[in-house]
């Protein structure tokens, strides 16, 4: 992903990290069926707040940061945490058809897959079956994955 | 008796940028990018059998420290939850009445009952909410190649179109499962 040597490990640092996010999305209550479906009825601003200002200041951020290495040509980098973003881009199909069909599933469970792992951490043992779902889920695309339009 | 700005809803203008700060916060801790959705791919990676070559990979070196982030989150969660004592969700009026005319009656906690609990799991709309949801959002987050905060937060703010796309059709996806699903499931 990038030429930086990757540092010592430092577990306790990602850990850590992890548990001020989900004290921060749990208490602005990012993880609650209730604030995403007032969400997409737009009856209230606070979720837009919290997503709009998010990408400001993280934007703001990599501006003043000295650029990530390994620049490539045309806003190739991949910006996804996980691996899948670096195969596979054919047209873009795959981004706005798999993100309505991931939007479906926000929609209905109201937890995208952070919140899966904060709402079962906190308590809500029932979501155990909502990620074991997912988890067939990001199966299911793997054994399709060929025969999908990317 | 801890103070009253810590266990209130934090209000958006708190949260978003607290959020935000955690791109270059991962950036500047070896190049890490925001993104919880490939923790969905890594344990299956690390946990499925008859895995197709998508599934086959070295997860160790790419995603342990991904693993241990989501790991820090539930921690996080039940913090937030048990400790700093998130009672009721102040959800705007309106909003209630929608959810009433739905036919929800129980409005009270942090995810209503009536679809998020072992005995709603045989109810059609408890099973579409929980088993249903969650096989889309990991279908669809493996498809799109990123979830909220990998391609809303990381990529729109790095001004990354495949993101844009992503996060345009993260909503056409859920204000199509809001307004026409919901109303005929429930």
């Amino acid at each position: 992903m990038n030429n930086r040597p990757a540092p010592a490990p430092a577990p306790a640092i990602d850990i850590l990290l992890g548990v001020l996010f989900g004290i921060i999305l749990t208490k602005a209550e990012v993880i609650s069926w209730f604030r995403i479906q007032e969400m997409f009825r737009f009856e209230a601003f606070h979720m837009f707040g919290i997503i709009g200002s998010a990408i400001a200041v993280a934007a703001v951020s990599r501006r003043l940061l000295p650029p990530p290495p390994a620049p490539t040509l045309c806003g190739e980098p991949t910006p996804t945490a996980d691996a899948s973003a670096d195969d596979q881009t054919g047209r873009g199909t795959r981004f706005w058809l798999g993100g309505a069909i991931f939007g479906l599933g926000w929609a209905l469970t109201g937890a995208c897959p952070g919140p899966l792992f904060i709402l079962i951490g906190g308590g809500i043992s029932v979501m155990v079956v909502a990620l074991a779902s997912a988890l067939a889920g990001t199966w299911a695309y793997g054994y399709l994955r060929s025969r999908l339009p990317h | 008796m801890l103070p009253s700005a810590l266990t209130d809803t934090w209000p958006w203008y708190v949260a978003g940028p607290l959020i935000g700060l955690f791109v270059p916060l991962l950036q500047l801790l070896g190049g890490k990018q925001l993104g919880l959705s490939g923790n969905l791919r890594h344990l299956c990676a690390a946990l499925l059998p008859r895995r197709p070559a998508f599934l086959r990979y070295d997860w160790k070196s790419t995603g342990v420290w991904n693993l241990l982030f989501a790991f820090g989150t539930a921690i996080g969660g039940w913090i937030g939850i048990h400790l700093l004592g998130t009672g009721e969700i102040a959800l705007s009026p309106t909003a209630q009445t929608a959810l009433h005319q739905l036919g929800l009656t129980d409005l009270s906690g942090l995810v209503p009952r009536e679809l998020f609990s072992w005995p709603a799991l045989l109810t059609l709309r408890g099973f579409v909410s929980v088993v249903v949801g969650g096989f889309l959002v990991g279908f669809g987050a493996a498809y799109a190649g990123g979830c909220t905060s990998s391609h809303a937060i990381s990529g729109l703010s790095n001004f990354q179109l495949r993101s844009l796309l992503a996060v345009l059709g993260f909503f056409a996806g859920g204000l199509f499962a809001t307004h026409l699903l919901l109303p005929l499931l429930f």
